[in-house]
């Protein structure tokens, strides 16, 4: 089936319209895809800057860079930036919008008005958002806990508040756009054990936006209406309970782990499957994990409470359902890693994005095992060891599978090559300025610092001084793919339509593909990665 | 605290090498995996590599009997941490019968704690060595978290509860006391010491600052200021119940259900009287909120607690050692 496509058409969905309102108004999924990733990459690097700042105040136990009140604000909007504005959209909306369709054999998401809807909405959650960072800030963390949320805090809880919550209706839109789109698109012959991965992966998350995030925009209303109304929901004094908020924030906030890692994992399985010339070692399972977790993750908020009150049992029962979404991951790492035996390497840049995603990931995902023992999480909690923790899984694991496919499937959103070289030693870079940056942190944490601590005891100055040169390398390691990637852009070689020699239908059209993807409907006869029937040929 | 760069924090309660012994195990399980998944992924990353693109691999699917493997030996790894980590977890958050009681209350941005016998502090909380403390305490304003990291223990100040943390110090000397739940500007400063003293060091230092009264007798103040005593009369012939053994022991309720009188049923009942009324009573007691703070409640609470623990439980007094049994003698 898969074969390189007929003549390559020099009209493509780059370059068949040029004007402003032919990208405002698109409905192409593609150049959707574009305008959340310029979108999310502004995002990322305010997420970033506000990142440093935090860096650079903390390489000294006094607080000589910024004043208390500053710092708070400034990890508050470093959260809630990288959070709801770079970690939640970036693989589903950019990677997703991008290749799923493509991946169906389809010539757009379901509801391609709906999908344009999304990005408008998204970008109006950023702009409140940014609205409440210019007018100086919010300083409640981006978990907003009440009642400082409610009550304590004199910063602009509510306009931040507003930004998740529009945004929030993006994610919702967003996933149930590709789920319908996954059930309705397929190309003929793709039956369900014939999608790639990614598809899977997408539509796990799908469904985890969906359920979820509605809860978010009801707790953060709930808080708004709160501190604008005196309603008492969450502040004793008005007769409402703290830890309600708790339980409701996190019955969102945890799956959202999920549609940060999700989607990311599913990347990661379609680069090792290209790049080892092989089937991703036992498929269904892979597949079928993606699922569990989402439904698992539904089970598990309880456990960011283990020392907020809850009854001693009832976190026994959250500590158990902990370690029982562990495992699907645990399965996806060691198919993985299966995977590679007896595979044929061929080592580019992505590849080199994969192996620091399963050295993070790993990492990541085995510290987990810590903070879901009760009895140490009692040590742990509210801690850097879980600062490290979540910044293993959720930027270690998330923006290394993110880097991962976007080096990956660049050449077909482009068509254009980067440079090999200097992605490698991104890689190469992030890694190591990561583990630099967080790996101090999980010996500081045991140690008892405390998270969003502005100043800290003078002992903790050596590793926090580690971490702080950690991230100026990690700093250097995302910058340099902004670099070759603008020079791809623009000057990079010829990609042409499958430089990777992958199987996937994405790359039997041409890159950049055309405005409808494809001539012909295509028709699969296999399963997604059978390399290992095929002949390759140079292109 | 290894020249100057400390790793490991000190272990100062005996709770401490208990956390540490499963830090050590978890930490042992995961090495093992993570260098096993290291090893076999940079082996395989040279042994099968490809500079030409242009090989395939083997053609393998999969395995069941390898999938079911590495399903079933991380989940039972994971169920041989979780009953150990609920073990611990268990010690630590259930508190031993006998223990010497405190009292504390975060407040932005300081902690303050009271001893039974009357001490209080700032920041500072004075406790013997060898003898179990248990700190209970509530906030007055946002959330906060009581954290003594070489205790390893640590719980959330929720405004409109009792929270609690105990411990028994191994260690004497000066160790940390954080507030670990993020409070708003000076968050970071809400810190302090914990001194861990000689038994000996311990009582000199109680009779040194104890000129204030116990907390009980303050609360006794109270009672009879805030007129309490007028209804809620000793021998149960008042408007009110008798508040004598009420301490830990079940109270029917109107509503025919039976609760447990602890410190937040004890709080509530003076902030709230009608949200759970005893049965038999009328609703007459009307609301002291405003009228006594978080202090002044602690203090009310630890003079029920001197009326007498547990009515079941004999006449015995608070169990709360010589600090507590002075208490009532006042």
């Amino acid at each position: 089936m898969i074969t390189a496509t007929a003549t390559e058409s020099p009209v493509n969905y780059l370059n068949h319209q040029s004007t402003v309102a032919s990208w405002l108004l698109t409905k192409d999924h593609k150049r959707i895809g574009l305008m959340y990733m310029v979108v999310v990459t502004i995002a990322f690097i305010i997420g970033a800057c506000f990142a440093a700042l935090i860096r650079a105040e903390l390489a000294t136990p006094a607080g000589d860079l910024l004043s208390s009140d500053l710092y708070n604000r400034v990890f508050t909007m470093h959260g809630v930036a990288m959070v709801f504005f770079v970690l939640i959209p970036a693989v589903p909306a950019i990677l997703g919008n991008f290749v799923l369709p493509l991946m169906l054999g389809a010539k757009d998401v379901a509801f391609p008005k709906l999908n344009l809807l999304s990005w408008y909405v998204f970008v109006l959650g950023l702009i409140f958002t940014l609205g409440a960072m210019a007018y100086g800030g919010v300083d409640t963390g981006w978990t907003f806990y009440p009642p400082y949320s409610t009550d304590g805090s004199n910063s602009n809880v509510l306009l931040a508040g507003v930004g998740v919550f529009i945004t929030g209706f993006s994610s919702i839109l967003t996933g149930l756009n590709f789920m319908v789109t996954i059930h309705r698109m397929r190309a003929p012959g793709l039956t369900w054990f014939r999608l790639p991965l990614f598809v899977w992966a997408i539509y796990s998350t799908a469904l985890v936006m969906v359920l979820g995030t509605p809860v978010i925009a009801i707790t953060v209303a709930m808080v708004a209406v709160e501190r604008a109304f005196g309603l008492g929901f969450f502040d004793p004094r008005l007769g409402g309970d703290p830890v309600l908020f708790q339980h409701l924030f996190w019955f969102y906030s945890h799956p959202a782990v999920y549609i940060m890692i999700l989607p990311p994992m599913g990347a990661i399985s379609e680069v090792i499957a290209c790049f080892s010339r092989k089937n991703v070692f036992g498929y269904s399972f892979v597949a079928f994990s993606s699922l569990a977790i989402a439904v698992f993750g539904f089970l598990v908020w309880a456990h960011h409470l283990f020392v907020a009150g809850i009854s001693p049992y009832s976190a026994m029962v959250f500590s158990f359902l902990t370690y029982a979404v562990a495992i699907p991951s645990a399965v996806k790492t060691f198919n993985w890693t299966a995977t590679l035996y007896r595979a044929a390497i061929w080592w580019k840049a992505p590849m080199a994005w994969v192996y620091g995603f399963m050295g993070l990931f790993l990492i990541g995902g085995l510290t987990g095992l810590f903070t879901a023992a009760l009895g140490i999480d009692i040590h742990i909690h509210d801690t850097y060891f879980v600062v490290a923790h979540f910044h293993y899984i959720m930027v270690g694991g998330a923006i290394m599978g993110y880097f991962a496919g976007l080096h990956y499937w660049w050449p077909k959103m482009t068509g254009r090559m980067y440079h090999d070289g200097l992605a490698k030693l991104a890689a190469l870079l992030v890694f190591v300025g990561f583990n630099m940056t967080f790996f101090p942190q999980f010996i500081l944490g045991y140690l008892g610092m405390p998270r969003r601590y502005h100043m800290y005891p003078p002992e903790f100055q050596v590793l926090n001084l580690a971490s702080s040169a950690g991230a100026m390398v990690l700093g250097i390691g995302y910058l340099l793919p902004m670099i070759y990637f603008i020079h791809s852009f623009f000057k990079g070689e010829k990609a042409g339509a499958n430089p990777w020699l992958a199987t996937g239908l994405e790359w039997t059209t041409q890159s950049p593909p055309l405005p409808h993807n494809f001539i012909d409907q295509p028709i699969v006869t296999e399963g997604a990665y059978e390399y290992s029937k095929r002949e390759i040929k140079v292109a | 605290m290894l020249s100057g760069i400390p790793l490991f924090p000190v272990q100062g309660s005996t709770l401490a090498p208990e956390v540490d012994a499963l830090y050590f195990f978890i930490l042992g399980v995961t090495a093992f995996f993570a260098l096993l998944v290291a090893i076999l992924v940079i082996y395989f990353g040279f042994k099968y590599r490809d500079d030409t693109g242009l090989k395939v691999g083997a053609p393998i699917t999969g395995s069941i009997p390898l999938e079911i493997g590495w399903s079933l030996v991380p989940f039972f790894v994971a169920m041989a941490i979780f009953v150990w980590a609920s073990v611990v977890f268990f010690h630590s958050v259930r508190p031993p019968d006998q223990t010497l009681e405190v009292y504390a209350t975060g407040k932005r941005w300081m902690w303050r704690f009271q001893h039974v016998d009357g001490q209080r502090e700032i920041n500072q909380l004075h406790v013997p060595v060898g003898r179990p403390v248990k700190v209970t305490f509530t906030s007055e304003d946002v959330l906060h978290d009581l954290y003594i990291p070489v205790f390893r223990t640590k719980a959330d100040a929720i405004p409109g509860r009792y929270s609690a943390i105990w411990f028994t110090p191994t260690k004497t000397g000066e160790f940390h006391l954080f507030c670990a739940e993020y409070c708003g500007t000076r968050h970071s400063g809400m810190i302090g010491s914990v001194f861990v003293m000689e038994p000996d060091d311990y009582q000199a230092w109680l009779s040194n600052g104890g000129l204030t009264g116990s907390m009980s007798a303050r609360g006794e103040q109270l009672f009879q200021q805030l007129a309490c005593n007028t209804c809620h009369l000793n021998d149960n012939t008042g408007r009110g119940p008798s508040l004598v053994g009420v301490f830990g022991s079940p109270v029917k309720l109107s509503t025919g259900q039976t609760i447990a009188a602890d410190e937040t049923y004890v709080r509530e009942s003076i902030l709230t009287p009608q949200m759970k009324l005893v049965n038999g009573y009328q609703p007459l007691m009307p609301t002291f909120q405003g009228l006594v703070n978080e202090e002044g409640l602690l203090s009310l609470i630890e003079y029920v607690k001197s009326l007498g623990e547990s009515r079941s439980g004999g006449q015995q007094a608070s169990t709360a050692g010589p600090a507590a049994a002075a208490a009532p003698a006042k």
